[in-house]
This record gives structure tokens, C-alpha cells and sequence, in this order.
């Protein structure tokens, strides 16, 4: 397989991965504000463009930290790189060049979530934009779906590889949203609104559910954080998507019939991961281990791009 | 000037008996309601969209992708017309590669004085920087693509010989495969020669022009300016077909004048480069300098023959507009025969006197630029305005040698579908011939262009043309004796 088609491949994959985290993010950061009893304010979308990395460009384009114009700015701008139009439409490019290394159900999906977003000019009130990001949603699952009907072949094997590397990254930084989402005044931590924060955590990554069934006990941040670091069999977890990873460069080099560096260093995490304890990563202060965390997935990234000489 | 062009089915003037032969496709015609002739057409349009048979019309933004019109009508070559034109056919594209072979090398039609030498050496299509290279085999245009028109029974003219980088056999064969799903009656009441084994035998050229000890299977890839360019779903549908990689320049170096490609796996030679990319911008180090989709060192590597480039650097020196009107002289040089296809006439406006008619006659010729290709830069007399008229009148006075003019031919009709029902619309034909090692093959059959718009003699796909399915009957019957045409109106 030519580089760039597999490099094509990987970026699909993270695209995708991303455009969809940033609709859950929105949907997450409504709930918090829009949609709560005790509503967060403008902290929380603060938050989302912290969790984002579009504290900066949103600053550039002066508008005030509102509801609308967060959720235009995350889910539209092209101005954004992370928006959810530029990563469908860097999703859609991608696939275009490798057309036909794709399944038609891959590609269609692809295409009808970026055909979903490509009209929109506003994102329209809470109703409308729940409503984007429920389809975008449907259209990802879709895309997920069709790819595990792919041929079981490189093709499929690096945009999964891709996806694997994007949710580690986007898992970390929602947690980490915790530590830029200041609780209110006089606020304790255990009180409601703390609640309240991590239980939108957990309706953004679907583990709502999965929690009850795990711990069968009233919420714990403590707990959440366990769910979705350390436990590979939540899908979304920063283990299971590190142990994805390992799975994917291993079918690649079994392709290949070598491995390399990446493949290393993937396990190397894997292992780690499976020598934590919450506790342990809580001690440590969970903000240093996720930012840790997030720059080891960057430096994984980069082994990859070498191994499989993307650039 | 339409109302007495040749109809391929109905003949001349308008009778209204089918031409021998033709009778049972214009039973099928009348017998198919418009309403179910349109829902197929639909039916094959909605699939070429979702299989992204698109097209990209340069400058323009939106319409970045958009799919060529198809007519469900197809067009029916009998068997004696097709082995006339296929013979004319090969002879034609064995000259152009010993024409090449000559201009490249000994240059003795020059030195014989049948062609102007400094039309050759001057023309901006000739490239020095392959004069005294022969490529294996000799052969040059690999893959030719010959415009061909036709104005009644047996006149069939070569409009123009594209020898560089021909596009459109991907519709020859996605039309046939959706004419075979929607139209499967029309299969039943003729015997058509298939097609679908054209991408083997363009493999099977590529490979046989390998350059020499690559062994039995030579590494062959397909070099495409990208997915925005407008060809690409061709590219794209050709490589996966022949089962071969579709590279960009990104994807190939050249290292010690050997061409690798970049895969996860480590490098891999490259033999044969099916390249869809014009020579200006193959190499920026030998061709234009700004090119961002060449590979720098390729010209290279071929000079030193470790890489067999198709078709080679150079050859649009045949296909050249007014190298063109020689070929008549051409053929016969190289053949020893006369050409078996006629050209149409053609006034070199480069010359005083062609200049002069075209002139005084531009309202009812063909004006073309040299260089100019899909129907830009092309002024058709009768139907253009007084100030297009007058536009091309003042480039010709101050570029006469960068024109010819041709007569408004009346080209023939074939019955298509449009809004008002079935109706004749002009067509032309192109059919693909490949040339290799063992000589040249050319599957029967090719694209038909058809001007959708009433009257219209612009074939072209930018400038509002539509395709057709070109069937050639087989020259035996049916297998299945009288078989009836089974006409699923309503559901499918």
C-alpha cells in the first residue's frame, strides 16, 4: 500500500473521530448550561473551547462567549480547523483521494455527513443543533459500521488505527475538562453542580449506563475517572483505545511481517496503562497525568507517521 | 445545415423506413414509452452519481462535481462498419507512432520534404529533450484516442488524433454496464462484441513495454495529477480495474535515474508509469519549473530507460492540429497505402491563401486553435455571434499560425432522449487504441459523444455534451433464435 494512502486512511479516521467527539462536546456542554436545572454558564463553554483547543481562535473572532456563537464557532466555522464542517470536510477530501480503497457504504457515509453539515450557515436554536449532532452521530455510527464490514485489510486497519489514536486524545482531554471547569463560588466539590459536571461527562462519552452496571453505586468521580482511563471494556476508555491501537499496529505488521517503533511504544502504554490504579493517577494530580498522557499520544502519532513514512 | 444530416438509424432525409439492419432498434425506440426510457436514463444517472462519475469544469466553483449526461438511447455500429473503421484504425495509429519514431529520431520525413521542418522543430509540442531516445518497441502514444465523425452511410472522418493523454474509456465501460442492467432487452435482440476487456489489454500494454530484464511483471502505476483534477474518477476506476497502484508525484522518487514509489512497505521499484499528466508537468526540472505535480529527475530516468513512460514525452507533436492536416500525407509515407480513413479538409491558417478563405469564410467554418483541446478556443461560424465573429477574425490576423479552420460538417444523428421525447442530436465517436509490443489492439466498441442541445455540433463534455453506449454487432447471429424483446415497463 502507497504512504499517502495509508497516511490518507489514518487522517480519515482521526477526522471522522474528532467531528464526532466535538458533537458530543457540544451536546454535553448544552446539557451542562442550556439544558440543566443549575445551569453552568459561560464557564461551561469556556470549557468546551478549552477541551477544543479553540480558546485562541475563538478570541480572534471577538465575539462574546454565548451559547450560539461557541456552538456555531465548534460545530461551522471553517475558520476553526477543528470545527466540525473542517473535519468533515478534511475527512471527505481525504477519502475522495483514496476512493477506492473504500467500501461504498464507507464512502456514502462519509459523504452524507458532510453533504448533513456543508448547508448549514447557523447552527440554529438548542433544538436544531441537538438535533446536527444526533445526526452526525447516526452518520459516524454508520461510517463505524461500514468499516467493520471492509475488507480486514491495511485499508481498514489504519483508519481504525486513526480513530484509536483520535479518541485516546479526545477521551484524556474530556476529562480534563474537570480541571478547567471551576466549580462556582462557595461551591463544595461532591455537591450537585460537581455532580452534575460528571455525569455530563459521562452522557458525552455514552457511559452513563456502563457506570451503573460496573460500579452499582451512586456517582464518584473517583469511579468515573477509573471508567474511562482504566477500564478496556469501556469502548471509549483511554485503555481500551490505547489496547485498539496495539491491536492495529500488530494486524498491520502482521501484514507487513515486521514491526517497528510505534509498535513498541504502543505496547509500552498499554502495559502502563495496565499497571495504574486511579488512585494512584489521582495522587499524582489527574491534570499532570492527562496532559502527560496527551503528549505521549502526540509522540505515538509522530512514530507512526515515521514508521509508515507518512510524510 | 441539421435538417439534412444523416441519421444513423432513420438514414437520409428524413425517411421514415429505418436503414436495413436498424429496424428492430427502432421498434425498441418507438415501442419503449418516453416516461420508461426516461426512468432508466434516471436510474443510470443516479447510479453514475453514487459511484462518483463526476466530473470537475474548470472554472467553475460549485459545480466542482458534476456527472456527464447520459442518453439511454445507445448507438449500433454493424459488424462491416466497425472492421472498416478498425482497419483504418490501426493503420492510423502505426503511423503516428512511426511518425514519432521518426520526428524523434532520423527525421527523414523532414529531410524528404514532406513536411514543413520548422512546423516540426518550432512547434511548441515537440520536445527536443527526447530527440534520439527510442523507447521499447519503439512505440511512443500507447494509448491513442481518435475523434471520429461521420456525415453519411459510409463517410466516416477523423476529426482529430489525440495521442498524449486521451480521457473517457472509464464511460465506454460504465455505460455499457449500466446499459446491460437497465436495457437488458437490447442485449437479447442484437449480439454486441464486449468491451470489458479493455483494461486487461491496456495492462497487458503496459507491461509488454517494460523496459528491457524487468522480468515477467514489471511494477506498473497510473501517475494522476490528483482528485481535483477533472479526469480523476477515470484514474481512479483504470487503476483499480488493472489492479495497479494510482500514484501522485508525492508517491514517487527518483534516485540514481531509478524511479521508486513510496509505500508502508519501503520502496518499490517503478517500471511503467501510466502517467494522465500532461508532459509540461511530469518533470519541473526538464518541463515547467512551477510544476507542483511532477516528479522532479523522472525525464531523467527515462532518458536513461529505466522507466517506460506512457504515453512517451513528446508525442503531441502528432496530435498537433496542424500537423494534423498532413497526416493524409503521413499515412501513405509510412503505410505505402493510402489513408483508409479520410481527414476532414482543413485550411492551414499559417499558410496566405488558407488564411485569406478562412477569412472571408469564417461564418461558416470551424475555427480551432493548434493547441486548444475540449472544445475551448473554438469557433463554430454559422452558429456564433457577430462579436465572436469578429473576435476570432482579429486573433487570426494576429496569430494566423495558431489556428486552422475546418468546414461546418454535418455530422451525423443518432436518436436520443430529450424533453420533448426522442429526437436526433448530433454525435461523434472515439474509440481507444493501444499500441504495444505486439502491435495494436483496439476493443470494438468507444465513446459517443452526443451535443445534447438542439442543433448543436459541440460534443464536448464541458460544453454541455452527454454520452451514449457505442454497441458493434457481433458479425454472427443471436445464439437464442428469435428471442422477443421483453419490455419491462413500470417496475424493474
Amino acid at each position: 500500500m502507497l504512504s499517502r494512502t495509508a497516511a490518507s486512511l489514518y487522517w480519515l479516521g482521526r477526522y471522522i473521530e474528532r467531528a464526532e467527539f466535538t458533537a458530543r462536546l457540544i451536546e454535553a456542554t448544552m446539557r451542562l448550561d442550556l439544558l440543566s436545572a443549575r445551569p453552568a454558564g459561560e464557564g461551561a463553554w469556556e470549557s468546551a473551547l478549552a477541551v477544543s483547543t479553540a480558546e485562541e481562535g475563538f478570541w480572534f473572532t471577538g465575539e462574546p462567549v454565548t451559547p450560539e456563537a461557541v456552538t456555531r464557532f465548534l460545530a461551522l466555522s471553517l475558520d476553526n480547523g477543528n470545527s466540525i464542517r473542517s473535519c468533515l470536510d478534511a475527512a471527505r477530501n481525504n477519502a475522495k483521494s483514496v476512493r477506492t480503497a473504500l467500501t461504498r457504504e464507507a464512502w456514502e457515509a462519509i459523504n452524507r455527513a458532510w453533504l448533513g453539515v456543508r448547508d448549514c450557515k447557523a447552527a440554529g436554536g438548542t433544538a436544531a443543533a441537538l438535533a446536527m449532532v444526533d445526526k452526525l452521530k447516526a452518520e459516524a455510527r454508520g461510517f463505524e459500521g461500514a468499516l467493520h464490514r471492509m475488507l480486514r485489510n491495511e485499508a481498514s486497519f489504519f483508519v481504525r488505527l486513526g480513530s484509536a489514536i483520535e479518541r485516546a486524545d479526545n477521551t484524556a482531554r474530556l476529562i480534563d475538562v474537570k480541571y478547567h471547569l471551576l466549580l462556582p463560588e462557595g461551591e463544595k466539590v461532591g455537591g450537585a453542580i460537581d455532580r452534575d459536571q460528571w455525569t455530563t461527562i459521562l452522557h458525552t462519552v455514552s457511559a452513563v449506563t456502563a457506570y451503573r452496571w460496573l460500579y452499582r453505586e451512586g456517582l464518584r468521580p473517583g469511579r468515573v475517572v477509573d471508567l474511562l482511563v482504566l477500564r478496556p471494556e469501556m469502548p471509549r476508555s483511554i485503555a481500551a483505545s490505547a489496547e485498539e491501537v496495539v491491536q492495529m499496529l500488530t494486524a498491520i505488521g502482521r501484514r507487513l511481517g515486521r514491526q517497528g517503533e510505534a509498535d513498541r511504544m504502543a505496547r509500552v502504554r498499554q502495559q502502563m496503562l495496565g499497571r495504574s490504579t486511579v488512585n494512584g493517577i489521582i495522587a499524582g494530580g489527574l491534570h499532570e497525568y492527562l496532559r502527560g498522557f496527551i503528549a505521549e499520544n502526540a509522540r505515538l502519532d509522530q512514530a507512526i507517521s515515521q514508521q509508515f513514512r507518512f510524510a | 445545415m441539421h435538417g439534412k444530416a444523416f441519421d444513423e438509424v432513420w438514414g437520409e432525409g428524413g425517411a421514415d423506413v429505418p436503414r436495413e439492419g436498424f429496424e428492430a432498434l427502432a421498434r425498441w425506440i418507438s415501442d419503449t414509452p418516453a416516461h420508461e426510457l426516461d426512468r432508466r436514463q434516471q436510474a443510470a444517472e443516479a447510479a453514475f452519481r453514487q459511484l462518483g462519475i463526476t466530473f470537475a469544469v474548470y472554472g467553475e466553483d460549485e459545480a466542482a462535481e458534476r456527472i456527464i449526461p447520459f442518453d439511454i438511447v445507445p448507438r449500433i455500429f454493424s459488424a462491416s462498419e466497425w472492421s472498416g473503421l478498425k482497419a483504418g484504425l490501426e493503420q492510423r495509429v502505426e503511423a503516428i507512432n512511426a511518425f514519432l519514431a521518426d520526428v524523434y529520431g532520423p527525421r527523414k520525413i523532414l529531410a524528404d520534404g514532406i513536411i514543413p521542418a520548422e512546423l516540426v522543430l518550432t512547434n511548441a509540442q515537440f520536445r527536443p529533450q527526447v530527440a534520439g531516445v527510442r523507447p521499447p518497441h519503439d512505440v511512443y502514444a500507447h494509448i491513442c484516442g481518435i475523434d471520429m465523425v461521420r456525415t453519411g452511410p459510409t463517410d466516416f472522418f477523423v476529426l482529430e488524433d489525440n495521442a498524449r493523454t486521451p480521457s473517457g474509456v472509464s464511460y465506454m465501460l460504465e455505460n455499457r454496464e449500466a446499459m446491460i442492467r437497465l436495457c437488458p432487452e437490447i442485449f437479447e435482440m442484437f449480439a454486441v462484441e464486449p468491451v470489458d476487456d479493455y483494461t486487461d489489454l491496456l495492462l497487458q500494454t503496459l507491461r509488454s513495454v517494460a523496459p528491457h530484464g524487468r522480468g515477467q511483471e514489471p511494477v506498473c502505476v497510473l501517475l494522476t495529477p490528483g482528485h481535483y483534477n477533472s479526469a480523476f474518477y477515470e484514474h481512479s476506476f483504470l487503476a483499480d480495474a488493472m489492479g495497479i497502484e494510482l500514484v501522485e508525484a508525492a508517491d514517487l522518487e527518483v534516485d540514481d535515474d531509478i524511479v521508486w514509489m513510496r509505500t508502508i512497505d519501503g520502496r518499490v521499484r517503478v517500471d511503467v508509469i501510466y502517467r494522465r499528466l500532461d508532459d509540461d508537468y511530469i518533470d519541473p526540472l526538464v518541463f515547467r519549473r512551477d510544476s507542483m505535480l511532477g516528479v522532479p529527475g523522472l525525464m531523467a530516468a527515462y532518458l536513461a530507460g529505466n522507466v517506460t513512460l506512457t504515453n512517451a514525452p513528446g508525442t503531441g507533436i502528432a496530435d498537433d492540429k496542424a500537423i494534423y492536416s498532413y497526416m493524409p500525407e503521413i499515412v501513405r509515407y509510412y503505410t505505402g497505402s493510402d489513408a483508409k480513413l479520410p481527414n476532414v479538409e482543413t485550411f492551414r491558417c499559417r499558410e496566405a491563401a488558407p488564411l485569406q478563405y478562412t477569412l472571408d469564410n469564417l461564418d461558416k467554418l470551424v475555427v480551432k486553435l493548434v493547441d486548444g483541446s475540449g472544445g475551448y478556443g473554438m469557433l463554430v461560424g454559422p452558429t456564433a455571434s457577430k462579436g465572436e465573429v469578429e473576435r476570432f477574425r482579429a486573433a487570426l490576423i494576429a496569430e494566423p499560425h495558431r489556428y486552422i479552420a475546418q468546414p461546418t460538417l454535418a455530422l451525423s444523428t443518432v436518436p436520443t432522449l430529450v424533453d420533448q421525447g426522442v429526437a436526433p442530436r448530433h454525435v461523434d465517436f472515439r474509440p481507444f487504441c493501444l499500441s504495444g509490443a505486439n502491435g495494436v489492439k483496439i476493443v470494438p466498441g468507444g465513446l459517443t459523444r452526443v451535443a445534447l442541445r438542439e442543433g448543436s455540433l459541440v460534443v464536448n463534455s464541458s460544453q454541455g455534451g452527454g454520452t451514449k453506449d457505442s454497441l458493434i454487432l457481433a458479425d454472427r447471429p443471436r445464439r437464442r433464435a428469435n428471442t422477443t424483446p421483453s419490455m419491462r415497463s413500470g417496475a424493474d
